[in-house]
Protein backbone atom coordinates (compact mmCIF):
# COMPACT_ATOMS: atom_id res chain seq x y z
CA UNK A 1 0.00 0.00 0.00
CA UNK A 2 1.40 3.42 -0.89
CA UNK A 3 2.09 5.94 1.80
CA UNK A 4 0.33 9.29 1.80
CA UNK A 5 1.00 12.32 3.96
CA UNK A 6 -1.55 13.64 6.42
CA UNK A 7 -1.18 16.36 9.06
CA UNK A 8 -2.04 14.98 12.48
CA UNK A 9 -2.15 17.42 15.37
CA UNK A 10 0.07 19.80 13.50
CA UNK A 11 2.68 17.24 12.37
CA UNK A 12 2.99 15.90 8.87
CA UNK A 13 3.28 12.14 8.90
CA UNK A 14 3.26 9.39 6.30
CA UNK A 15 0.55 6.77 6.66
CA UNK A 16 -0.57 3.97 4.36
CA UNK A 17 -3.26 5.13 1.99
CA UNK A 18 -6.62 3.97 3.29
CA UNK A 19 -5.67 4.34 6.94
CA UNK A 20 -8.87 4.85 8.89
CA UNK A 21 -9.58 7.50 11.51
CA UNK A 22 -9.79 4.66 14.04
CA UNK A 23 -6.24 3.62 13.08
CA UNK A 24 -5.02 7.20 13.52
CA UNK A 25 -6.57 7.41 16.99
CA UNK A 26 -4.88 4.14 17.99
CA UNK A 27 -1.50 5.40 16.72
CA UNK A 28 -1.78 8.88 18.23
CA UNK A 29 -3.15 7.93 21.64
CA UNK A 30 -1.42 4.62 22.37
CA UNK A 31 -1.27 5.08 26.14
CA UNK A 32 -5.02 4.82 26.46
CA UNK A 33 -5.04 1.08 26.19
CA UNK A 34 -7.64 1.05 23.47
CA UNK A 35 -10.04 3.27 25.36
CA UNK A 36 -11.24 6.12 23.23
CA UNK A 37 -13.29 7.74 25.98
CA UNK A 38 -13.02 11.49 25.90
CA UNK A 39 -11.46 11.66 22.46
CA UNK A 40 -12.84 13.51 19.45
CA UNK A 41 -11.56 13.76 15.92
CA UNK A 42 -11.92 16.40 13.24
CA UNK A 43 -10.80 15.87 9.67
CA UNK A 44 -10.51 19.05 7.63
CA UNK A 45 -12.47 20.94 10.29
CA UNK A 46 -15.33 18.47 10.28
CA UNK A 47 -16.09 16.44 13.39
CA UNK A 48 -16.07 12.72 12.65
CA UNK A 49 -18.68 10.86 14.72
CA UNK A 50 -17.16 8.05 16.78
CA UNK A 51 -19.34 5.45 15.10
CA UNK A 52 -17.78 6.16 11.71
CA UNK A 53 -14.10 6.21 12.72
CA UNK A 54 -13.58 2.73 11.35
CA UNK A 55 -15.01 3.54 7.95
CA UNK A 56 -13.59 7.00 7.26
CA UNK A 57 -10.35 6.52 5.32
CA UNK A 58 -7.54 9.02 4.83
CA UNK A 59 -6.37 9.46 1.25
CA UNK A 60 -3.66 12.05 1.78
CA UNK A 61 -3.52 15.78 2.39
CA UNK A 62 -6.05 15.79 5.20
CA UNK A 63 -5.64 17.82 8.35
CA UNK A 64 -6.56 15.67 11.33
CA UNK A 65 -7.07 16.97 14.86
CA UNK A 66 -7.34 14.42 17.66
CA UNK A 67 -8.27 16.04 20.96
CA UNK A 68 -9.16 15.20 24.52
CA UNK A 69 -9.75 16.83 27.89
CA UNK A 70 -6.97 18.55 29.80
CA UNK A 71 -7.02 20.58 32.96
CA UNK A 72 -7.52 24.14 31.90
CA UNK A 73 -9.60 27.24 31.67
CA UNK A 74 -12.02 28.40 34.24
CA UNK B 1 -38.27 28.59 56.35
CA UNK B 2 -37.99 26.85 59.65
CA UNK B 3 -34.48 25.50 59.48
CA UNK B 4 -31.18 27.27 59.29
CA UNK B 5 -29.43 24.31 57.76
CA UNK B 6 -27.67 24.83 54.48
CA UNK B 7 -28.95 21.45 53.41
CA UNK B 8 -32.33 22.94 52.53
CA UNK B 9 -30.61 24.59 49.57
CA UNK B 10 -31.03 22.64 46.36
CA UNK B 11 -28.08 24.43 44.78
CA UNK B 12 -27.73 25.43 41.17
CA UNK B 13 -30.32 24.29 38.68
CA UNK B 14 -29.20 24.72 35.08
CA UNK B 15 -31.35 23.70 32.14
CA UNK B 16 -33.48 21.62 34.50
CA UNK B 17 -30.51 19.78 35.99
CA UNK B 18 -29.96 20.13 39.72
CA UNK B 19 -26.29 20.27 40.65
CA UNK B 20 -26.87 20.05 44.41
CA UNK B 21 -24.21 22.71 45.03
CA UNK B 22 -23.52 26.31 44.08
CA UNK B 23 -19.84 25.73 43.41
CA UNK B 24 -18.49 24.75 40.01
CA UNK B 25 -14.88 23.65 39.91
CA UNK B 26 -12.50 24.84 37.22
CA UNK B 27 -9.50 22.61 36.59
CA UNK B 28 -7.18 25.32 35.24
CA UNK B 29 -3.90 25.40 37.14
CA UNK B 30 -4.29 22.05 38.89
CA UNK B 31 -0.86 20.57 39.53
CA UNK B 32 -1.58 16.85 39.48
CA UNK B 33 -4.37 14.31 39.29
CA UNK B 34 -3.90 13.61 43.01
CA UNK B 35 -4.53 17.27 43.81
CA UNK B 36 -7.51 17.28 41.47
CA UNK B 37 -8.97 14.30 43.30
CA UNK B 38 -8.54 15.97 46.69
CA UNK B 39 -10.08 19.29 45.64
CA UNK B 40 -13.01 17.61 43.91
CA UNK B 41 -13.74 15.81 47.16
CA UNK B 42 -13.24 18.82 49.42
CA UNK B 43 -15.18 21.24 47.21
CA UNK B 44 -18.28 19.07 46.99
CA UNK B 45 -18.47 20.04 43.32
CA UNK B 46 -20.56 17.83 41.07
CA UNK B 47 -19.39 19.39 37.82
CA UNK B 48 -15.95 20.53 36.67
CA UNK B 49 -14.72 22.34 33.60
CA UNK B 50 -12.09 20.90 31.30
CA UNK B 51 -10.28 22.34 28.30
CA UNK B 52 -9.96 20.68 24.89
CA UNK B 53 -6.45 20.14 23.57
CA UNK B 54 -4.56 17.87 21.21
CA UNK B 55 -3.95 14.38 22.58
CA UNK B 56 -0.57 14.05 24.26
CA UNK B 57 0.71 10.54 23.43
CA UNK B 58 2.92 10.55 26.54
CA UNK B 59 0.20 11.62 28.97
CA UNK B 60 -0.25 9.25 31.89
CA UNK B 61 -3.54 8.93 33.67
CA UNK B 62 -6.59 10.90 32.73
CA UNK B 63 -8.39 13.64 34.51
CA UNK B 64 -11.53 12.20 32.97
CA UNK B 65 -10.96 9.04 35.01
CA UNK B 66 -10.56 11.08 38.20
CA UNK B 67 -13.77 13.01 37.54
CA UNK B 68 -15.64 9.88 36.50
CA UNK B 69 -14.57 8.00 39.63
CA UNK B 70 -15.80 10.89 41.80
CA UNK B 71 -19.10 11.01 39.94
CA UNK B 72 -18.35 14.52 38.68
CA UNK B 73 -19.84 15.67 35.37
CA UNK B 74 -17.56 17.13 32.74
CA UNK B 75 -18.26 20.66 31.57
CA UNK B 76 -16.09 21.28 28.51
CA UNK B 77 -14.95 24.84 27.96
CA UNK B 78 -13.68 26.66 24.92
CA UNK B 79 -10.66 28.14 26.68
CA UNK B 80 -8.11 29.58 24.30
CA UNK B 81 -10.59 30.42 21.54
CA UNK B 82 -10.45 33.94 20.11
CA UNK B 83 -13.16 33.67 17.45
CA UNK B 84 -16.70 32.38 17.27
CA UNK B 85 -15.62 29.88 14.62
CA UNK B 86 -12.93 28.38 16.87
CA UNK B 87 -15.28 28.21 19.82
CA UNK B 88 -18.05 26.53 17.82
CA UNK B 89 -15.62 23.96 16.43
CA UNK B 90 -14.25 23.27 19.93
CA UNK B 91 -17.76 22.84 21.32
CA UNK B 92 -18.62 20.38 18.56
CA UNK B 93 -15.51 18.34 19.32
CA UNK B 94 -16.34 18.40 23.03
CA UNK B 95 -19.86 17.20 22.38
CA UNK B 96 -18.46 14.25 20.45
CA UNK B 97 -15.73 13.51 23.02
CA UNK B 98 -17.82 13.66 26.17
CA UNK B 99 -21.34 13.00 24.90
CA UNK B 100 -22.60 16.21 26.50
CA UNK B 101 -24.48 19.14 25.03
CA UNK B 102 -23.21 21.44 27.73
CA UNK B 103 -20.48 23.93 26.96
CA UNK B 104 -18.83 26.66 28.98
CA UNK B 105 -18.36 29.20 26.22
CA UNK B 106 -15.25 31.36 26.37
CA UNK B 107 -14.30 33.64 23.51
CA UNK B 108 -11.37 35.78 24.55
CA UNK B 109 -10.57 39.23 23.17
CA UNK B 110 -6.88 39.59 23.97
CA UNK B 111 -4.02 37.87 25.75
CA UNK B 112 -3.32 40.58 28.29
CA UNK B 113 -6.74 40.87 29.90
CA UNK B 114 -8.32 37.59 28.76
CA UNK B 115 -11.55 39.57 28.74
CA UNK B 116 -14.41 38.19 26.66
CA UNK B 117 -14.90 39.50 23.13
CA UNK B 118 -18.61 40.37 23.34
CA UNK B 119 -19.22 40.42 19.58
CA UNK B 120 -17.66 37.02 18.93
CA UNK B 121 -19.23 35.67 22.13
CA UNK B 122 -22.77 36.56 21.11
CA UNK B 123 -22.16 35.17 17.61
CA UNK B 124 -20.87 31.87 19.02
CA UNK B 125 -23.70 31.69 21.56
CA UNK B 126 -26.28 32.09 18.79
CA UNK B 127 -24.71 29.37 16.68
CA UNK B 128 -24.39 26.94 19.58
CA UNK B 129 -27.89 27.56 20.95
CA UNK B 130 -29.25 26.99 17.44
CA UNK B 131 -27.30 23.71 17.32
CA UNK B 132 -28.94 22.51 20.52
CA UNK B 133 -26.13 23.14 22.98
CA UNK B 134 -26.69 24.10 26.61
CA UNK B 135 -24.55 27.23 26.56
CA UNK B 136 -22.96 28.80 29.64
CA UNK B 137 -21.15 31.90 28.40
CA UNK B 138 -18.27 33.58 30.22
CA UNK B 139 -19.12 37.25 29.85
CA UNK B 140 -18.27 40.72 31.04
CA UNK B 141 -20.21 42.13 34.01
CA UNK B 142 -22.49 43.98 31.58
CA UNK B 143 -26.21 43.53 32.32
CA UNK B 144 -27.16 44.46 28.76
CA UNK B 145 -24.96 41.80 27.22
CA UNK B 146 -26.16 39.31 29.83
CA UNK B 147 -29.73 39.96 28.74
CA UNK B 148 -28.79 39.53 25.08
CA UNK B 149 -27.16 36.21 25.90
CA UNK B 150 -30.27 35.09 27.76
CA UNK B 151 -32.46 36.12 24.82
CA UNK B 152 -30.19 34.09 22.56
CA UNK B 153 -31.10 31.03 24.59
CA UNK B 154 -28.13 30.62 26.92
CA UNK B 155 -28.89 28.42 29.93
CA UNK B 156 -26.93 30.66 32.32
CA UNK B 157 -24.67 33.68 32.22
CA UNK B 158 -21.24 33.78 33.80
CA UNK B 159 -20.07 37.33 34.45
CA UNK B 160 -16.52 37.95 35.59
CA UNK B 161 -15.63 39.50 38.92
CA UNK B 162 -12.16 40.44 37.69
CA UNK B 163 -9.81 39.18 34.96
CA UNK B 164 -9.12 35.43 34.85
CA UNK B 165 -6.50 34.33 37.35
CA UNK B 166 -6.11 37.84 38.82
CA UNK B 167 -7.60 36.98 42.20
CA UNK B 168 -8.77 40.60 42.43
CA UNK B 169 -12.22 39.68 43.70
CA UNK B 170 -15.38 41.40 42.54
CA UNK B 171 -14.26 44.76 41.18
CA UNK B 172 -17.73 46.06 40.42
CA UNK B 173 -20.24 44.56 42.86
CA UNK B 174 -22.95 46.89 41.60
CA UNK B 175 -22.70 45.51 38.07
CA UNK B 176 -22.90 41.96 39.36
CA UNK B 177 -26.10 42.90 41.19
CA UNK B 178 -27.42 44.47 37.99
CA UNK B 179 -26.63 41.31 36.01
CA UNK B 180 -28.38 39.15 38.63
CA UNK B 181 -31.38 41.44 38.37
CA UNK B 182 -31.35 41.62 34.57
CA UNK B 183 -31.73 37.93 33.74
CA UNK B 184 -33.87 35.06 34.93
CA UNK B 185 -31.41 32.30 34.01
CA UNK B 186 -28.82 31.36 36.66
CA UNK B 187 -25.96 33.81 37.14
CA UNK B 188 -22.63 32.20 37.95
CA UNK B 189 -19.73 34.40 38.93
CA UNK B 190 -16.74 33.34 36.91
CA UNK B 191 -13.15 34.57 37.20
CA UNK B 192 -11.56 36.93 39.66
CA UNK B 193 -12.27 35.03 42.87
CA UNK B 194 -9.24 35.25 45.14
CA UNK B 195 -10.46 33.85 48.43
CA UNK B 196 -13.51 32.53 50.23
CA UNK B 197 -15.02 35.91 51.08
CA UNK B 198 -15.16 36.78 47.36
CA UNK B 199 -17.23 33.64 46.71
CA UNK B 200 -19.57 34.40 49.61
CA UNK B 201 -19.97 37.98 48.36
CA UNK B 202 -20.89 36.76 44.88
CA UNK B 203 -23.80 34.77 46.27
CA UNK B 204 -24.81 37.60 48.60
CA UNK B 205 -24.94 39.95 45.60
CA UNK B 206 -27.48 37.68 43.94
CA UNK B 207 -25.41 35.19 41.96
CA UNK B 208 -26.76 31.67 41.90
CA UNK B 209 -23.36 30.05 41.77
CA UNK B 210 -19.63 30.58 41.59
CA UNK B 211 -16.97 28.99 39.42
CA UNK B 212 -13.57 28.76 41.08
CA UNK B 213 -10.39 27.52 39.48
CA UNK B 214 -7.13 29.38 40.16
CA UNK B 215 -8.11 30.52 43.65
CA UNK B 216 -8.18 26.86 44.64
CA UNK B 217 -5.67 25.23 42.32
CA UNK B 218 -2.93 27.86 42.74
CA UNK B 219 -3.36 28.31 46.49
CA UNK B 220 -0.73 26.88 48.82
CA UNK B 221 -3.16 24.27 50.18
CA UNK B 222 -5.68 23.55 47.41
CA UNK B 223 -7.65 21.01 49.40
CA UNK B 224 -8.17 23.42 52.31
CA UNK B 225 -9.12 26.24 49.96
CA UNK B 226 -11.59 23.96 48.19
CA UNK B 227 -13.23 23.24 51.55
CA UNK B 228 -13.26 26.98 52.30
CA UNK B 229 -14.98 27.74 48.97
CA UNK B 230 -17.59 25.08 49.62
CA UNK B 231 -18.46 26.69 52.96
CA UNK B 232 -18.28 30.19 51.46
CA UNK B 233 -20.99 29.59 48.90
CA UNK B 234 -23.14 27.90 51.53
CA UNK B 235 -22.63 30.84 53.89
CA UNK B 236 -23.31 33.34 51.13
CA UNK B 237 -26.58 31.65 50.33
CA UNK B 238 -27.63 31.36 53.97
CA UNK B 239 -26.82 35.03 54.53
CA UNK B 240 -28.64 36.21 51.41
CA UNK B 241 -31.73 34.18 52.19
CA UNK B 242 -31.69 35.44 55.79
CA UNK B 243 -32.25 39.07 54.82
CA UNK B 244 -29.36 41.23 55.93
CA UNK B 245 -29.85 44.26 58.15
CA UNK B 246 -29.93 47.64 56.42
CA UNK B 247 -26.76 49.68 56.35
CA UNK B 248 -26.92 52.71 58.65
CA UNK B 249 -24.83 55.83 58.78
CA UNK B 250 -24.78 55.91 62.57
CA UNK B 251 -24.71 53.28 65.25
CA UNK B 252 -27.88 51.69 66.52
CA UNK B 253 -27.81 50.54 70.11
CA UNK B 254 -28.55 46.89 70.54
CA UNK B 255 -29.45 47.08 74.23
CA UNK B 256 -32.56 48.85 75.57
CA UNK B 257 -32.22 52.40 76.89
CA UNK B 258 -34.93 51.73 79.48
CA UNK B 259 -34.02 50.32 82.86
CA UNK B 260 -30.56 51.78 82.96
CA UNK B 261 -29.47 52.05 86.59
CA UNK B 262 -28.49 55.50 87.71
CA UNK B 263 -25.03 56.05 89.09
CA UNK B 264 -25.19 59.80 89.35
CA UNK B 265 -24.46 61.09 92.82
Amino acid sequence: MTDVVVTVNGEKRPVPSGTTVADMVAITAPSRGGSDRGIAVAVNREVIPRGTWGSVRLTGGETVEIVTAVAGGC
Amino acid sequence: MTTAAASDDQGLVIAGKSLGTRLILGTGGVQSLEVLDSIVDASGATIATVAIRRVDPSARGSLLDVLHDRGVSVLPNTAGCFTAAEAVMTAQLAREAFATDWVKLEVIGDEDTLLPDPVELLDAAEQLCDAGFVVLPYTTDDPVLARRLEQTGCAAVMPLGAPIGSGLGIRNPHNIELVAEAVSVPVILDAGIGTASDAALAIELGCDGVLVASAITRSRHPERMAAAMRRAVESGYLARSSGRIPRRWHAQASSPAEGMPSFTA
